[in-house]
């Protein structure tokens, strides 16, 4: 099978997606260029009407993505960074999440909202945050969020196909990521977890850089005789329970990691409705692990510090599997 | 102009005053939930605009909405069920006064954020262009919403794409209570053209000719490939910002007694009214049978409104996922 990169895949799937349809269209600041390589290239094989250079104008270029959306287009909208989706907010909230449900079901908003997720490279505070929670947080909004080049090439496929908003959140830091990555044509379903490593002990859930740090921590945790099964949720909402809550009913234990806050962070959402509807399974408390509660510093040292490790995953394991099992009687 | 077309655009104006009269009775009476924002003063300006696009392009309007519905060819039944919140509404109740929207007749949908349909009405623009259609599409938005970013971003963004948008801005010269005066520091939003590279125009707005003329000057070029047209509609609100507004003003005042000595003066009904019946254009029983049977369009509205059933459970989780 082909080796590419996170980046190469993106790119294989936006080229195959504007070849399947002609109602794809690629708009956003710099796609020709493709400044993270995601969307280079394919302005010559498409041309200006379908890959659009637009001013740096966030909340015009999402709503012109979210108009086109309503009225016959199937727009990608590549706003580069999470945190420039916030300069969007009120397009994205206000009309992508509400048109179709306000309306009376009149219309569908098939955009796919494109960027760059999350930090660990030293771009400093607002290049760096996971951003994800917000858009969790609205109804009938999709989010996204692939950790290897297969999974971004299959994901990406199905979010541009997908009849629904989606924002799609490429992690910024496995651009450089190598992996088998099909020449053929493969969706993969939206709302589908994947078990990216198998262990009867304790769950680690996850998504996007925290699934490779979840399985560094899972091989240290081998070395110590525990077994760790490690779920990619692939997809923040709809979010696949079923995968998470049959893995909790298996092993007892449960770490739920995200890059996101503490506060009303991916982690806390997961942690809330495992403990709600795994409570009889559980022999110790939930645990989160998420990013501190402050600004991503530019130090490399700093934001180490802020954004979960290996480490941190490891510890909050130590503090579920230290719990004694529940007497039998 | 034709006497018919000058007769569609009366007829466009009388249906959007007397529906608005009755929505205006009807909140008096609490028979309305929520907030309503009546068009009253404002009707020249959507329907010259509107008389001058074919059914299949694209209009995205305001929370002062009702009136581009129906200068875009609305159904009052519909309209009036929504506004009462009934599941015959146009969007099943889910929408209500400021969210009204009907696909079929390319309204995209009225918006209860200032600026927030602008955007979306350069998307559907671009979709038009993208498509190799040759639909334009409009924006109305108020004297407030030039004070948005979107508003910035989308004439810039329409102007360097070249996009078959007609932005109409209805400067009713007050953003809510706040006079226009007060919110910027240049009196025509037209100006704001210059600084995107497109074409600014000022027009009466309670003249509904020049709003048809304007409109389709501007609609033209938008068709020839020639790129976006800001129109400044110089208009008033007769009915304040929202119906019922009094409770929020707590008995301040904020309108000059001149200002509502212009308004009377510069009523746009009566104004195309008197134009037609000066130059004999049409026969005034002609006119006065129009308005019966808009009279028992509104009327008719009204009863089936009351007729529809309350939204259910099913409806509230319908619409959601695509």
């Amino acid at each position: 099978m082909p080796r590419k990169t996170y980046i190469a895949a993106i790119q294989a799937a936006l080229a195959e997606e504007l070849r399947h349809d002609p109602s794809v269209i690629l708009i956003g600041e710099d796609v020709r260029i493709g400044v993270f390589a995601g969307t280079r290239g394919l302005h010559a094989e498409f041309g200006d009407a379908r890959i659009i250079d637009t001013p740096i104008s966030e909340l015009g270029v999402a709503g012109a993505g979210i108009g086109a959306a309503a009225t016959g287009l199937r727009p990608v909208v590549d706003l580069m960074f999470g945190t420039f989706l916030y300069l969007a907010f009120d397009q994205i909230a206000n009309q992508a999440a509400a048109m179709r449900y306000m309306f009376g079901g009149q219309t569908k908003v098939p955009v796919t909202f494109m960027v760059q997720n999350g930090g660990g490279i030293g771009a400093g505070p607002h290049h760096s945050q996971a951003v994800h929670p917000f858009f969790m947080h609205l109804p009938l909004i999709k989010v996204v969020m692939p950790s290897t080049p297969y999974d971004v090439k299959g994901l990406l496929k199905a979010a541009i196909r997908d009849d629904n908003p989606v924002i799609f959140l490429n992690h910024l830091s496995l651009g450089g990521q190598r992996g088998d990555v099909p020449d053929d044509e493969y969706l993969i379903p939206l709302g589908k977890a994947d078990i990216k490593r198998a262990g009867r002990d304790v769950t680690i859930v996850c998504a996007g850089l925290m699934v490779h740090h979840a399985l560094k921590a899972a091989t240290k945790l081998a070395a110590q005789g525990i077994e760790a099964e490690v779920i990619d949720l692939r997809t923040l909402k709809p979010w696949d329970e079923e995968t998470v809550l049959a893995s909790v009913a298996r092993t007892g234990r449960c770490v739920v990691v995200d890059e996101s806050y503490p506060v009303c962070g991916g982690a806390s959402e997961w942690a809330a409705c495992i403990s709600e509807k795994a409570w009889d399974h559980l022999t110790a408390p939930v645990q989160r692990v998420s990013s501190a509660h402050v600004p991503i510093p530019f130090s490399p040292v700093l934001e180490k510090m802020v954004i979960p490790q290996p480490a941190n995953i490891v510890a909050a394991v130590h503090r579920v599997v230290a719990q004694p099992e529940p007497e039998r009687i | 102009m034709e006497t018919d077309k000058l007769l569609d655009i009366y007829t466009r104006i009388l249906r959007i005053r007397r529906f608005e009269e009755e929505v205006g009775k009807l909140f008096a009476q609490g028979q309305l939930p929520g907030f309503v924002h009546l068009y009253i003063g404002e009707e020249a300006v959507g329907a010259g605009v509107c008389a001058a696009l074919r059914d299949d392009d694209y209009i995205v309007s305001t929370h002062r909405g009702h009136g581009h519905v129906l200068a875009k060819g609305g159904d009052m039944n519909r309209m009036m069920a929504e506004l009462f919140g009934k599941r015959d509404g146009y969007c099943k109740g889910k929408g209500g006064s400021m969210h009204i929207a009907d696909f079929s007749i390319g309204m995209l949908g009225a918006c209860g954020i200032v600026g927030g349909g602008i955007p979306v009405a350069v998307g559907a623009a671009l979709s038009a262009k993208t498509r190799g259609a040759d639909q334009v599409a409009v924006t109305f938005f108020g004297d407030g919403a030039a004070n948005e970013g979107s508003f910035h971003e989308s004439l810039n963004l329409a102007s360097a794409l070249k996009l078959p948008v007609i932005f109409v801005c209805e400067n009713n010269q007050y953003g809510e209570f706040t006079p226009a005066t007060s919110a910027m520091n240049i009196k025509d939003i037209a100006l704001r053209a210059q600084g995107y590279g497109i074409p600014g125009v000022i027009v009466d707005g309670t003249d509904a000719i020049a709003m048809y003329d304007a409109a389709q000057e501007a609609v033209a070029r938008a068709r020839r490939g020639e790129g976006p047209t800001l129109i400044e509609a110089k208009t008033h609100r007769r009915g304040g910002h929202a119906e019922g507004e009094d409770a929020f003003l707590a008995g301040q005042q904020y309108l000059l007694p001149e200002e509502r000595d212009a308004m009377r003066r510069n009523d746009p009904l009566l104004k195309l009214h008197d134009y037609i019946v000066e130059r004999k254009l049409v026969a005034l029983e002609t006119l006065e049978m129009l308005d019966q049977e808009i009279g028992q369009a509104v009327a008719d509205a009204v009863a089936f409104a009351r007729a529809s059933e309350e939204p259910d459970e099913t409806i509230l989780f319908a619409d959601r996922w695509a």
